[in-house]
This record gives structure tokens, sequence and C-alpha cells, in this order.
């Protein structure tokens, strides 16, 4: 099978891939570009796991193609901290022990960026709806939700 | 020694930044799936496509001649395994069982059973060998409900299964792998002494433990068959015993590597993965990666047992219950193993009964063998104990929260397991409750209220920690248990507090198989108890150590140094006037005073203290289309002392919203061929975010004396309370008793109908 070559832009870098016609953005992101901060927790939509910004949009990288890539700017839960200094987002997470295993973590995190960046002060029903396709199985939610109002907030300059 | 007076803690109690915090939200950790090597080939399993058939023929060779393919593996590729109980998960495991499942030898014994495995260049040509093998079934006949399956005459899945625990044992074969029994005193003759009286049937379906991140190892075997296993468990030992066993290997050749886990909840405490990765490997002399796909992990791995629940209470008018009988039976998946014994030992717990009977069967079907799941089998016990108690209130006219103290156990209450109960705080956990606002706030329309309590054992057992000062005087630790849910925060908070330094100076890591002693795995809320006692008796020993080397350096016997606040100073005027030395004063002039200070603790601790929770619940119910919505949710739970609080809490959170996913959502739901027919996130609906409303998490310390810092097990005892506590509070705004799990809106809506 032939491969396609892709150009695109990558949490501000310029990039470039060759990619089959079936491969997920998520599998040319992490096993191709070695960025495996976005994670694979089900490969159908229905996770969250897997969030990236395309375009201002957040996605899930699992049910796009590597090819629609071309010409996008991407970016990915490595692409959020600036250097050392971590995004208020991540802070917030951080102080909030808003995380335990972790493995939700990058795509929540990516998922909140994305929705403060549209909507700079959420109620707290707007952020557990816009939050509802990210699952964490072990927080049950509180700190999380309780870590994206408080970064809103601050953001806000609040 | 002990640190069990909180005035007198500086770190323990605070609420620092996790140590593995800033790696978990910049993407830097590494995962399971994460994880590479170079030449790594992928491994893919063959699933069967029946709930039960015996494998009359696997042909491989199609397979094996596709191009890109290096190996394929089948049962006949594993020693065949005698049976043989051993204890190394969360519960006692047999390893033929084990073995069968990982991969089936002449029988599959559910849909997703793994029946060959595949090692390939690529992902696409490993799809492409599984379509290649050739395999001959003979179709058997299948049953998947637990009554059905202990019925005479239900297909039989293992012809050499004779219950245990029955007298005289049975010589015919059945599904029934095991009765157990837990009483104490006279209990039917208790029963005619009650003035009231209640019975009910309650059902739970499995569930799944449904940690986000699936199964995933890379395992690389080399030419002297020394191997190396990278995966995700809640313990690297177990994968080590367990891989060691299943293909005949001594344990020194394998060092298992942890990777961070994304959550396990009792699922991750058992193989599926790295025996057939390791026979890959073997076979091929290159590195394989398997990644469970979301579909494998629920039609293969997990869930825990559904059950059905008959309970009987009987008390006095006055609400003091005199007798309480129950029947629990488990379904065990394909091979034995629920976890009906404990579901007996913890559904009464929490009360101090003189007559009390519980018998339990363990009831194997044509499902995934289940895996332990968060308090092992405790919250489908008291599903059906905690609604009956609440029926009794009802009966009694009654606060329900009044009926549970008037028979709360407490300090000397014997428990209906064995032992006599210490150090418990289950009665300040009610008396919260009911000061808590949350219990006297009013209540709309179609909504309601319900409580319950839960009781978990938590437990001790082996683990190993090393302390080691730095030559700057900055403190490393190792421990041998995976990190689920921040452990290393705990585990350097306790050693900082020894030491008396900022938790900042002492950094955590978790080591593999061969730089750590033995410790078994991340379960049953062990790890800040037993590996905690490990590194806190290491650090002290570390403490001594540093006064040695102060003495030496000041030329005094060490009895006249103390430490405090971190530095090594002279105990009294007759000791020498000398400045204070800092741990990096000491560090400095280690090699001078005798070389590297470090300390290895290894334990087996016994003496965890048992958990114990109470929950207060309100839900509104949409009369029209069954939906349950939980508005407000405290959960009450003595913690001992929580080490970091917010850790605490989140245990508390999470467990608390697993119930809720088990009491309203989440069910196996198999077709008429036996087969799943939810093996996704979009059918198997866990909560999310917008389904929650926040979690109010109550801390009561009642410090347990075994534990240098008076720690309980915290993270298995949230999960008991929320089926009830749900069910209670439907029934409360509803007045209908929804005695089968989970309350989905069709159910509800039914119940309506039929009212
Ligand atoms: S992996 Fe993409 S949504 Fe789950
Ligand atoms: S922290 Fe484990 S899934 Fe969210």
């Amino acid at each position: 099978m032939s491969k396609i070559h892709v150009t695109t832009t990558i949490n501000g870098e310029p990039a470039e891939f060759l990619t089959e016609p079936q491969m997920s953005l998520l599998d040319i992101l992490r096993d191709e570009m070695h960025l495996t901060g976005s994670k694979e927790g089900c490969g159908s939509g229905d996770c969250g796991a897997c969030s990236v910004i395309m375009d201002g949009r957040v996605v899930c990288s699992c049910l796009v193609l590597g090819v629609e890539a071309e010409g996008k700017d991407i970016t990915t839960i490595e692409g959020i901290a600036n250097g050392e200094d971590l995004h208020p987002v991540q802070r917030k997470f951080l102080e909030h022990a808003a995380l335990q295993c972790g493995f939700c973590t990058p795509g929540l995190i990516v998922a909140t960026k994305a929705l403060l960046d549209r909507n700079p002060d959420p109620t707290e029903t707007e952020a557990r709806y816009w939050l509802a396709g990210n699952l964490c199985r072990c927080t049950g939610y509180d700190k999380i939700i309780r870590a994206v109002m408080d970064a809103a907030a601050e953001m806000r300059g609040a | 020694m002990t640190y069990l007076n909180k005035a007198d803690l500086k770190v323990v109690g605070t609420r620092p930044i996790r140590p593995d915090g800033v790696d978990k939200v910049t993407g830097r950790a590494v995962f399971g799936a994460d994880q590479a090597l170079p030449g790594m080939l992928v491994g893919k399993l063959l699933r069967s496509t029946h709930a039960h058939a015996k494998i009359v023929s696997i042909d491989t060779s199609k397979a094996l001649a596709l191009k890109g393919v290096k190996a394929v593996v089948t049962s006949a590729d594993f020693p065949d395994i005698p049976s043989e109980e051993a204890f190394v998960g969360e519960g006692p495991m047999n390893f033929r069982d084990l073995s069968r499942n990982v991969m089936a030898r002449g029988k599959v014994l559910y849909h997703g059973h793994a029946v060959a495995a595949v090692a390939a260049t690529t992902s696409e040509i490993a799809d492409a060998a599984l379509a290649l093998i050739d395999v001959k079934y003979e179709v058997l006949p299948f049953v998947i409900d637990v009554e059905e399956a202990m019925k005479p005459g239900a297909p039989v899945l293992h012809n050499d299964l004779f219950t245990q625990g029955t007298t005289p044992q049975p010589t015919e074969p059945s599904n029934v792998a095991k009765r157990v029994q837990f009483a104490l005193g006279d209990v039917d003759a208790a029963f005619k002494t009650a003035d009231v009286i209640v019975e009910g049937r309650y059902t739970t379906e499995p569930v799944h433990q449904a940690y986000i991140e699936p199964h995933a190892c890379v395992v690389s075997v080399g030419a002297d068959g020394q191997a190396i296993i990278y995966s995700s468990s809640q313990g690297h030992f177990m994968v080590r015993a367990y891989c060691a066993k299943l293909l005949g290997m001594e344990l020194s050749n394998i060092r298992a590597m942890p990777s961070e886990i994304g959550g396990g909840f009792g699922g991750k405490t058992l193989v599926y993965l790295e025996p057939v990765a390791m026979a890959l490997s073997k076979q091929t002399g290159r590195p394989v990666k398997m990644v469970m796909t979301r579909e494998d992990v629920f039609r293969a791995t997990g869930p825990t047992s559904g059950g059905v629940i008959e309970v009987k209470l009987g008390a006095k008018k006055d609400g003091t219950i005199v007798a309480a009988e129950a029947i629990l039976k488990f379904q065990a998946g394909a091979f034995p193993g629920s976890p009906v014994q404990p579901g007996c030992m913890t559904c009464f717990a929490m009360y101090d009964l003189k007559d009390v009977r519980i018998i339990g069967y363990d009831v194997v079907s044509n499902r995934p063998k289940v895996a332990a799941y968060r308090a092992p089998g405790a919250p489908i016990s008291t599903f059906g104990t905690e609604s009956a108690m609440d029926e009794l209130a009802l009966k009694l006219g009654m606060d329900p929260i009044e009926l549970r103290l008037k028979n709360a156990a407490k300090d000397g209450t014997k428990a209906a397991y064995g032992p006599t109960l210490q150090n418990i705080g289950y009665i300040p956990t009610l008396q919260a409750a009911k000061a808590h606002p949350h219990y006297s706030a009013p209540l709309g329309k179609n909504q309601g209220r319900g409580v319950a309590s839960g009781f978990w054992f938590n437990i001790g057992g082996e683990s190993s920690g090393s302390v080691h000062v730095n030559e700057d005087g900055s403190v490393s630790i190792v421990t041998g248990s995976p990190d689920i849910g921040g452990s290393r925060a705990s585990m350097a908070m306790m050693c900082a507090e020894v030491l008396g330094i900022p938790m900042e100076k002492v950094r955590p890591v978790v080591g593999d198989t061969a730089t750590i002693g033995f410790t078994h795995l991340t379960g049953g809320s062990r790890v800040t108890f037993a590996t905690g006692m490990a590194v806190t008796q290491a650090a002290e020993k570390v403490r001594d150590e540093l006064k040695v080397r102060a003495a030496k350096i000041w030329d005094i016997p060490p009895e006249a140094v103390e430490w405090k606040d971190g530095m090594a100073v002279p105990a009294g005027a007759n000791a020498g006037g000398f400045d204070p030395l800092s741990l990096a004063d000491i560090a400095i002039k280690a090699a001078k005073t005798g070389g590297p200070i470090i300390s290895e603790v290894s334990v087996n601790a016994q003496g965890a203290g048992p958990g114990f929770a109470t929950h207060i619940c309100d839900v509104e119910v949409d009369p029209e289309t069954g939906f349950t919505t939980v508005l407000r949710y405290t959960a009450i739970q003595d913690v001992g002392r929580a080490i970091h609080p917010s850790y605490v809490e989140g245990q508390i959170q999470g467990g608390a919203a697993q119930g809720i996913g088990w009491a309203l959502n989440e069910e196996y739901i198999y077709n008429a061929k036996g087969e799943l027919d939810n093996p996704g996130f979009l059918d198997y609906r866990v909560p999310v975010a917008s389904d929650m409303p926040m979690i109010e998490a109550v801390m009561i310390e009642v410090p347990n004396p075994r534990h240098p810092f008076g720690a309980k097990g915290v993270g298995e005892v949230p999960i008991v309370p929320p089926l009830a506590a749900v069910a209670n509070a439907v029934r409360s705004a509803t007045g209908l008793r929804m005695a089968d799990l989970p309350i989905s809106p069709p159910k509800l809506r039914a119940a309506f109908d039929a009212r």
C-alpha cells in the first residue's frame, strides 16, 4: 500500500509524515511522531482520552484520519505548557488533585483548554456538558470540575 | 514508633502537589501502551466466536505462511499446568484456571476467550494472519444466568468441578464450585423472637471496572532466556509470578517493570497479555507488544460478578435486630473464584448481631472470568442487606440512621466472619450523617433521599521500601507498589515527616522486581498502610543512622544526638556546644563517616483497620422517562488518618461515582447467542461529568494504632454503600422498591406502569 505525504503543524511546529490512508491521527501522533501523551481508551470516539485541538476545535484524534491533518494546526497535550511554565489548567489540575491515575488527564486538559478558549466564564453545568465526552473512571469528576472552574476564574483574572 | 498526635504533624495531613503530577499533566508519563522497544513486533489474539465449544482443531499453517508473520501460538505452546491454588493476586487463584483463561485449552468457555495469538511486523499483517487461522469448533450448549447455571441439567462447564463445602461432596460435576457459610448463634430460633420480619430478593448485574487504559504490555525475551516485561498492572511482582508459573520459568529470569497504570480498581490484579507476549517473544527472539482494544477489555477481562442476594431480617419493635440471614449466589464467570466469600463476610459486618447466618454459592457460567473490583463482593451483598435495612426502617417507622445506630458494630463487636472489631469508626459516620445539613435539607417533588452504610476489611501484607540519602542531602525513596492514585505522594510525605524535611526534598519512585524487595500488589487498600509502614520504618532507620553520623562528626556518643526539624542537634548542654548539622551537612561527609546512608525495610504488615462508610444520596426521578438524576451526594467515611486529604477525598468520590454507575446504568447485556451485546463505552455507559453532582467527602479520623500515622485503607469501602443508597433514595422518591440493578430508565418506567 502506498503512503500519503502529509504536511501539517503540530504544537506550533511544522511537521510532515507519511501515512497509510486508513491510519488515524491518533496512531500517527503516537506511533510516527512519538507524541504518546494522547491516549487511546477506546478508539471509537467514546472516551475522549485522545482529544486534540485541530484548527481551534477539540476532536477525538482516534476518529480523525492522518490524511485529514493536511494543512491543519494541531495542538496536543505536549503543546499545552509553555516550556517549563504550565498552562493554568494544568496547574489547577495539580493543585486540586484532579487526577488519580492520570490516564484521562491529557484529554481532559486539552478539552478544558478548548472550552476556556471559547467560553472563558462557563457555568458548572456548561463545563460538565462540555467535558461529558471525556471519561474519567477514577475521580467522580468532582475535583476535575473544581479545577476547571478555578482555572477559568484565574484566566479571567477574577 | 508512632506519630498519632495530629498537632505534631507538619507534612502528613497537608495537600502538596504530587511528585509525579507534572508528568501526568504534560503527557510525559509512560503508560503501558506508550512503551516501545527497537525491533518490536505486534502481537494479537484470536478470540472465540462461541460462548461454549469444544476446540476440535486449530490450523495455523496459512497464517504462518503469510509474509511478515513471525510466530503463531496456541495452548500447545504453553505448559499444561496442573491444578494448584495460590494467593498471588487479590484473591485465591488456581494456576491451571489462569493458564486456561489466558489461552483456551480444549474448550472455549465464553465468547471472546483467547484461542491463538500471532506476532507480526505490522498491525495490519497481524489482523490478516488472525483471519487465516482456521479453528474448528464443536458448539456446546451454554448458560449465562447464575440461577440457570445452578439448575440440574444445566450445561456443565467443567467435568471435574464438584461442589466444595457441602457434605457429602457431590459425585456429579456441576457449575456450583463452592458453598461457604458464616454464622453466629442460632438464627432459626432467633427469628421466632422477632416482632417484625422483612424479606427480600435482590439482584445485581456484572459490571466492569472500566479503567480507561486498556491492558498493554511489551515483553522481550533474550536468547539466554532472560525476560523483561513492561506492563500496566496493579503489581509487577504479581505479573512476574504468574508469567513464571504459566511459562515454567524461574523468577530470577524475569524482570517486571511497572509502567504508569491508567486505572485498575482490581481489574489489573491478574495477567491476560503478558504470558502470551512472552511466548511470542520467546519464539521470535524479538520484543512483542500487545495492546487490548476496548472491546477485548469488555469481552475478556474483569468484570465483577452479578449476583442474587436473598435477605431476611428480624427485629424487635424498638429496632433491635434479633436475627439476620442472607443467601448469596455469585457468578464467577468461566472459572471458579467469584468474590462470594468476602461478599458473605462483609454484608452484615456493620452490625452487632448475635444470631446471623450467611450462605454463599460460587457459580461458573459462560462469561469472562471475573476479576477483583474495588471491595470485591461487598457492594453486591451489601446492596441486598442495606436495601433490606431500609425496608425494616420503613416497617418499624424508624429513621434509617437511628435503626443503624441502634444496631451498629462498635469496639468489641464480634463479626460473623470471626474477628472482634477494634478501633472502628462506624458510629461516628452515622452520627456525622445525622448531623450533616444534607440529611435535613428539604426535598422537592419527585425527589427522595436514601442512606446506606458499608464495610471493608482492608489488608496489610508484604511490602518493601527503601530510603536513600543522596550526596547533597536530598532523599530518594523506592517502593514496589505501583502508584495507581497518588501513593507516591503519601510515601514521600510520611518519609519527609519522619526526617523532618520538606516533602519536595523527597523523590519517590516505583522500583521494578529487581531493584526492590518483594511487594504484594496494589489492592485491598493496602499501600498506604503496608508500604507506608515499610517506608516509615526505613526512614526511621535512616534518621537513626544520621544521628550516628553526626555523633561521629562531633566525636560524641550517638545517644547525645537528637534529631529535630531535619537537623542533628546536641541532646543537651552536656553533649557539647555544636551547631546543628543538616541532612546535607551529614550527607556530604558520609564517605568519611561510614559510607552511603540508606535503608531498605520489608514488612509483612498486620493490623489493617477496617473501613466503614455511610452515604447520603438525593435523587430526582422523572416519572415520564424513568430517568433518575443524582442531585446531591455526601459520603462519610472513617479514614483512620488522611495522609494526603485530597487524594483520600478523591478515593471516596471516585468510589461513590462508580457505585452510582453500578446502581443506575452499568450492566453486561447478553444476547440469545451468549454474546456480550454492549462491549464499548457507548453502550456500556459509565457515569460522565454531566451525570454527576459534586460529591461531598467527609473524612472522620479514628486512627489505627497499628500504623505509624494511624492510616486505614480508604480506597475500597466508598463503593460499598452507593448501590443501596441510590435504590433507597429512589424508593423514597417513588415508593417503588427497585430490587434489581441497574435502575435504568426502562426498568423504572416498567415499575411505574406495573403499579
Ligand atoms: S480513544 Fe478516541 S475517544 Fe477514546
Ligand atoms: S484519573 Fe484515572 S481515569 Fe481519570
